[in-house]
């Protein structure tokens, strides 16, 4: 009896004993919700700090809110405006009405910090790896020295060899940071920050506080100087990649020129005009899925490439049919025209679409980047790459395989031959400018994820395009290629000495001189063609 | 005789009616409206933000007819487009001033249109408002500039950085022409004379119209990773910096790591792009939409409905503007006529309410007295104001940073000359 008593006894006074701590808990976390409610920068940083070491389970799911903008305050209360949008009282975690007045809890760039750091501590033991990873890098930023216990049990239990490796960086920067440090834990951390090795941690280290040991500092620096050499050899790469990045971008403005200028001859001044149609053709496209259906947003540019394709394709056969046709061997006359054209098309679009930058969407597919080794590649213009490279050989394989290839490359070469062989010149022709019209539109599609869209969107590439077409001979894609290519690699690379103004001059100076040595380009047509 | 006499007073008669009836009709022709002109390009690359600036001063001088003009007039605007063409800013000002015979010109974005066209104004003696934030090194007696000076947006956003985040570390990133290259000699001697080493300073240039910014963005990351605080100071025009910023956004660098604050970036600018990788970003302007007084509420409500429009946007400039034509308003009321010689002298000294609760007054200088505010980049393209100056600060025409320009002043009301030297107290540098 007396031992069931005590049994009974001692299970009420635990339970006070939670109870209390609960309700103090739950006292800390209704004060800190407090904070939410001032609109002050100071206080929300304050409840920020106050919540994630409250304990709470809510407390994550109220930063979080915070870090997305749904977390909202009217009068003292706070309310979490969940992913559906119905709002709970964040104190209870119960479904609530928020008052119309309820306005969303401010964040500016120094709390974005502190949201950053407290998620990363309140999510170092998440279930899910990837959140795990986010939290190690968050902590490595932070180095909030009360992460230190969480960050050694989380590393205790981890499993994943990436989330693990991230979790010892994290430690390792808390430690170089911490004042009372042992110089042992120190110089440990420092190697394993250098086998980092990326920009972050060359931060990290650079930015050591004064006052430390000889040892410690000869360690940083000596890391430094390791990082530092890794990151000049990735940087070559980097350029590298830069300028072939560049180039496909000119070779995807040029290549439908290569047709027009380069095959038949025009000098077609309205060629960014039609870059720019198909920007606006992926403008139209988007702007009618967001409407109808934003499901489909991420295949946006799936739909967009063949309407630009035809869009800007019949604007190039009308432009032929209608002005270019009658101007065949007067070049200095198509030149006006065109350049007439390009006006009054920028006008048009002006006019209909209003003078101010369109919103073009990038695809989630084409948003964000990956590191390979020490650079960032980002995917919109790893895209591009492939997109010009598909373009470029589908062109080719037009001119070879297909009869109306076959048609074009007899007109241009030898027009009466081809005319007394029974093909329709006059129809080819306007095809051959509708075909090349067609490609720039498509570039236009691509163009509009890296670039403004605007109605003066196709200024900034006639020139650099014309200068492509030029440097790798007039008629022949494969310079075209090589050109673009060669161009932009040599631009990224002079860029970082001489800057983006001089690199672009040099550059220049750089082709007025190679024409005047080889006026007919890299790679110049040979044959009865030239003398024709 | 009678007969001669009677025809003759007949057409005495007729002719005295004639005579009055002319001088009725002449003078009310001549007189019925006082002339305005509007100088904003409205194709051409600068059409992007010019335009707005027109339909700002058209709702303007509705809304003064509406409440019975000037003087007793009626106010006609006369728009011209000078096509975003620097030499034809100069012959469509001479066209306003010689052939419309205005009373004063509001117009000009950039600041090589209004060099275009001071000759003009000051061969012709006509008043020119330019409501645009500009390099500063000027003070006209024929120009009002009711934009920021350097000292009234740059050096105020450059202490917010040094204060607030405890940026060490500074990359000055601009386009390649005037208004970048002056601002960031400036702002490289301000940040030296508070002790900022030459090594910390990385000064960037870009032409026009630039796309490609993977090295910048790159260089700007390099650069960011010395351990200590970076933020970018961006005098970069306005087409360039949706790249730029995507560019930001897809190499992963955010407001948190390397904030960057913008000179030439505002509300109007954003509404053209998604502003998700900008979040957090920073502009620093005189006035922004976003801001809560009922003059500002009053002027976005009217903006909207003349616009007919619900998703226009206001901004800095359009604000230049309201206090620009404010100000010429009471000028005229003042001296009870548009002579510009009478309006320039009445000018300094006048004030206006500006749309975010304070009274800004037009200075000896021709510059006038703004609140500065910095603001963060919102979801939704707007600005959230992070920090303000205590009060108005007085726009300096002359650097107070620059060795050229730090002993000049430009004082229109005492000493009649722009470029007064307090050294030798002489006129001219």
């Amino acid at each position: 009896m007396l031992s069931c008593e005590r049994i009974i006894a001692l299970v009420f006074a635990l339970g006070l004993l939670i109870a209390g701590a609960l309700s103090a808990s739950a006292q800390n976390f209704d004060a800190a919700l407090a904070g939410f409610t001032k609109d002050s920068y100071n206080d929300t940083d304050s409840a920020i700090g106050a919540v994630a070491a409250s304990g709470n389970p809510l407390a994550l799911d109220v930063i979080q809110a915070l870090q997305d903008g749904r977390l909202l305050f009217s009068g003292d209360k706070v309310f979490i405006k969940d992913k559906a949008g119905a709002t709970l009282d964040a104190a209870t975690g119960k479904p609530a009405a928020a008052p119309a007045d309820a306005a969303n809890v401010r964040l500016n760039n120094r709390l974005r910090r502190s949201v950053e750091a407290a998620l990363g501590g309140l999510t170092l033991m998440s279930n899910d790896p990837a959140r795990r990873y986010e939290a190690a890098q968050a902590v490595f930023k932070s180095r909030d020295a009360n992460a230190l216990a969480t960050l050694d049990a989380a590393l205790a239990r981890e499993t994943d060899t990436r989330v693990k490796r991230a979790l010892s960086e994290a430690r390792a920067a808390v430690i170089l940071y911490q004042p009372g440090a042992a110089e042992n834990d120190k110089i440990a951390a420092i190697g394993s920050i250098k086998e980092r090795a990326d920009q972050d941690a060359r931060g990290l280290l650079a930015g050591l506080p004064g006052g430390q040991s000889a040892t410690v500092q000869k360690a940083a620096a000596d890391a430094i100087a390791s990082i530092d050499n890794r990151l000049a050899l990735w940087n070559m790469v980097q350029n590298a990649w830069y300028g072939l990045s560049l180039g496909s971008v000119l070779l995807l403005a040029a290549i439908g020129l290569a047709i027009t200028f380069g095959v038949m001859g025009v000098i077609n001044m309205a060629h960014g005009e039609m870059v720019m149609l198909g920007a606006y053709v992926t403008f139209v496209v988007q702007e009618i899925i967001r409407a109808r259906n934003p499901a489909l947003f991420d295949y946006s540019l799936f739909i967009a490439v063949p309407l630009a394709f035809l869009f800007a394709g019949s604007v190039g056969i009308l432009i032929e049919r209608s002005v270019i046709r009658f101007l065949y061997g007067r070049p200095l006359e198509t030149l006006l025209a065109t350049w007439g054209i390009s006006l009054i098309l920028q006008q048009a679009v002006r006019t209909i679409f209003g003078p101010t930058n369109k919103e073009v969407g990038n695809p989630s597919w084409m948003s964000g980047a990956f590191e390979l080794g020490g650079i960032t590649v980002t995917y919109n213009r790893m895209w591009i790459i492939v997109f010009t490279l598909a373009v470029f050989a589908a062109l080719l394989g037009l001119l070879r395989y297909t009869r109306l290839g076959l048609e074009m490359r007899a007109v241009t070469q030898n027009r009466q031959m081809a005319a007394s062989m029974g093909i329709r010149t006059a129809r080819i022709d306007a095809l051959t400018f509708g075909l090349g019209s067609g490609i720039a539109g498509i570039a236009g599609v691509a163009l509009s994820q890296i670039d403004n869209v605007s109605p003066n969107l196709g200024q900034g590439y006639i020139i650099d395009s014309f200068l492509v077409v030029v440097f790798g001979g007039v008629g022949n894609l494969w310079g075209t290629l090589v050109a673009a290519l060669t161009l932009g690699v040599a631009n990224k690379f002079l860029e970082p000495f001489a800057g983006a103004v001089l690199g672009k001059i040099a550059i220049l100076v750089f082709i007025i001189l190679f024409i005047q040595k080889r006026p007919r380009g890299l790679f110049a047509l040979k044959g009865r063609a030239v003398e024709a | 005789m009678r007969y001669s006499t009677s025809i003759s007073r007949r057409c005495l008669m007729a002719a005295a009616g004639l005579a009055m009836g002319l001088a009725a009709v002449l003078p009310a022709r001549a007189q019925d409206t006082i002339k305005v002109g509007i100088l904003h390009s409205l194709s051409g690359t600068m059409a992007i933000s010019e335009t707005t600036l027109k339909d700002v001063m058209l709702m303007l001088i509705e809304e003064q007819n509406k409440k019975g003009g000037l003087l007793g007039k009626k106010l006609e605007a006369v728009v011209v487009d000078p096509a975003s063409n620097w030499p034809l800013f100069a012959e469509k000002a001479r066209e306003l001033i010689t052939k419309e015979k205005v009373a004063a010109v509001f117009g000009c974005w950039t600041s090589v249109s209004r060099k275009s066209v001071l000759p003009v104004f000051k061969e012709l003696n006509n008043i020119l408002f330019y409501p645009v934030q500009y390099e500063g090194e000027e003070s006209e007696r024929n120009v009002f500039y009711t934009g920021a000076a350097p000292n009234q947006q740059a050096i105020p956003a450059v202490d917010y950085l040094a204060k607030e985040e405890k940026v060490q570390r500074w990359v000055l990133a601009g386009t390649d022409y005037v208004y970048p290259r002056t601002t960031n000699k400036i702002l490289e001697a301000y940040l030296k004379s508070k002790g900022v080493k030459q090594e910390d300073i990385m000064i960037n240039y870009t032409p026009f119209g630039h796309s490609d910014w993977q090295t910048i963005v790159a260089d700007i990351k390099k650069f960011g990773s010395a351990g200590k605080k970076t933020a970018v100071v961006s005098t970069i025009n306005g087409d360039a910096n949706v790249p730029f910023y995507k560019e930001l956004g897809n190499q992963g660098i955010s407001a948190k790591d390397i904030p960057v604050v913008a000179f030439s970036v505002g509300e109007e600018e954003l509404a053209g792009i998604d502003t998700k990788p900008l979040l957090g970003h920073l502009a620093a302007w005189n006035y922004f939409e976003s801001i809560k007084t009922p003059a500002n509420a009053e002027f976005i409500a009217k903006w909207k409905a003349f616009t007919k429009n619900p998703k226009r946007v206001t901004n800095d400039p359009m604000e230049a503007h309201v206090i620009g034509f404010a100000m010429w308003v009471k000028a005229v009321e003042k001296v009870k006529s548009t002579d510009p010689d009478k309006v320039i002298d009445a000018l300094p000294g006048i004030e206006a309410p500006n749309l975010t609760g304070g009274i800004s007054k037009m200075l000896p200088n021709h510059h006038i007295t703004k609140p500065v505010f910095i603001g963060e980049v919102r979801g939704d393209g707007q600005f959230d104001v992070v920090w303000k100056t205590e009060g108005l600060v007085p726009g300096d025409a002359w650097s107070k940073e620059l060795d050229g320009s730090k002993d000049l002043v430009g004082d229109w009301v005492t000493h009649k000359c722009g470029n007064w030297n307090t050294k030798t107290n002489k006129c001219g540098s």
